[in-house]
């Protein structure tokens, strides 16, 4: 006859939290390689982006040089703005998400899980193009190093505010919209260290503080990031 | 039939369960017991509260008053995680990615029922030869199909099943009802939903059946 036993130690032998982030990130990246078309899309965003400045602002290596630094910074932020929005809205929309609550894992940790997978998918390949783009832009070659730096410091930075703010607007209509207006305010002191590194590099002077500002910013948003995201994600699926 | 003296508290109980939208009552007061072994059939007219019924008792949603007790317990997220398999009205499953892979991942979230692996749990629902095709590829009955292998696959006691006999054909229909018995006759306990098209025929299971006013 059944017995109860048997139905509780199943509960025990549920999947470690590590096992779980890696079965996540798995899922992201196969996803990811399905429609692997779509990380083109930032891509090419980017670089039309980037070559309109010298049409707009006219062939001078000098003044393209100045500026290379922030624009290429904003370029990246607005390259990655319209890929945020979509960041947990599938996993709303086809039930995923729902299953990701109910599992016997920390919500956080997929939602970190779901992040780490976003920047290397989505911005990872805006990083490797952005030589490219310093090129077109006329930026020193001896900054390059400097502009890499800032770029794998402050893009994780940007997907986890990203992350908290598409969580909270996942079941909102129109959130596209609401995420830039509330993500470019906040990225604001990310833009101003990341540029200012670049910029302090290009005069020859010292620029580590702000990259270690970034770090230290990094850092931080690791760690609350995922939580107000799990927050937000639960408020988002009782609507 | 089993016996359930041996553990007087029931799986689950619900005491004055009532849920409101915008002061406006969804369902409830509902007071029931489902106890191990038994199958619970929630009828109820379209927009009579029964999807919310279920994602309230699976915690998806906070509940306006009333309390809900798992093995006497009142419950929390902590408690339930792991024990408890929800079938929405969505698969919960990604598109581009087979069924294969879809069970693979949940499992990786959710673990496996001892012996059972990703193959035969889709073999179970008669899923084998679209193991490795995207689920955008499916009909709408065979991700039904691919949804209910993950019934077989992950380990929990309570199943809550919403509209599962929604888009399945006469064989998915007895396929779920087989499901169901199984489960029972394990100790596991089911609570599913139903607009009362399709009849639930179960000879093996302890039916309650609760109905819900629009």
């Amino acid at each position: 006859m059944a017995t109860i036993a048997p139905a509780r130690t199943e509960t025990a032998r549920a999947p470690g939290a590590s096992a779980a982030a890696r079965a996540f990130l798995r899922r992201e990246l196969l996803l990811a390689w399905r429609r692997r078309n779509d990380a083109l899309f930032p891509v090419l965003y980017a670089i039309i982006v980037a070559a309109l400045f010298p049409f707009a602002l006219g062939p001078e290596p000098q003044l393209l040089a100045r500026i290379s630094g922030g624009v290429l910074l904003v370029t990246v932020l607005l390259a990655m703005l319209p890929t945020l929005e979509s960041m947990f809205r599938g996993d709303l929309e086809d039930g995923s998400l729902e299953q990701m609550l109910l599992a016997p894992q920390p919500l956080a940790l997929l939602a970190l899980a779901r992040i780490v997978g976003y920047w290397l998918t989505t911005t990872l390949p805006l990083i490797v193009v952005a030589p490219l783009l310093a090129l077109l832009l006329h930026l020193p070659l001896d900054v390059l190093p400097v502009l890499l730096s800032a770029l794998l410091l402050a893009t994780p930075l940007l997907a986890l505010l990203g992350a908290v703010l598409a969580a909270l607007t996942a079941g909102t209509r129109r959130s596209a919209i609401l995420l830039a207006l509330m993500l470019l305010p906040l990225a604001v002191p990310v833009v101003i260290f990341a540029a200012g590194a670049v910029a302090a590099a290009q005069s020859g002077l010292p620029h580590s503080a702000p990259l270690l500002w970034l770090a230290a910013a990094l850092v931080l948003a690791l760690v609350l990031a995922p939580l107000a995201c799990a927050a937000a994600l639960r408020i988002a699926i009782e609507s | 039939m089993s016996e359930p003296s041996s553990n007087p508290a029931p799986l689950l109980r619900v005491h004055a369960l009532a849920f409101a939208r915008n002061d406006e009552a969804v369902f409830g007061p509902l007071d029931f017991a489902l106890d191990r072994g038994e199958t619970l059939l929630v009828e109820g007219d379209n927009g009579s509260g029964k999807t919310t019924l279920l994602r309230v008792l699976a915690g998806l949603l906070p509940p306006s008053t009333g309390e809900i007790r798992c093995d006497g317990q009142a419950i929390s997220r902590d408690a339930i995680a792991g024990r408890m398999v929800f079938l929405g009205h969505h698969p919960g499953m990604k598109s581009d990615l087979s069924p294969c892979e879809n069970l693979a991942f949940l499992s990786g979230l959710y673990g496996t029922r001892e012996g059972v692996s990703v193959d035969a749990a889709l073999a179970q629902v008669d899923l084998s030869i679209y193991a490795h095709t995207p689920l955008r590829l499916l009909s709408a009955g065979q991700k039904k199909r691919a949804a209910l292998a993950r019934l077989t696959l992950l380990p929990g006691e309570l199943w809550l099943l919403d509209e599962p006999y929604a888009n399945l054909d006469r064989h998915g229909i007895e396929l779920v009802n087989a499901l169901i018995s199984m489960h029972g006759a394990r100790g596991g306990a089911t609570l599913l939903t139903s607009h009362g098209a399709v009849r639930f025929a179960d000879p093996n299971a302890r039916h309650v059946r609760l109905e819900l006013a629009a």
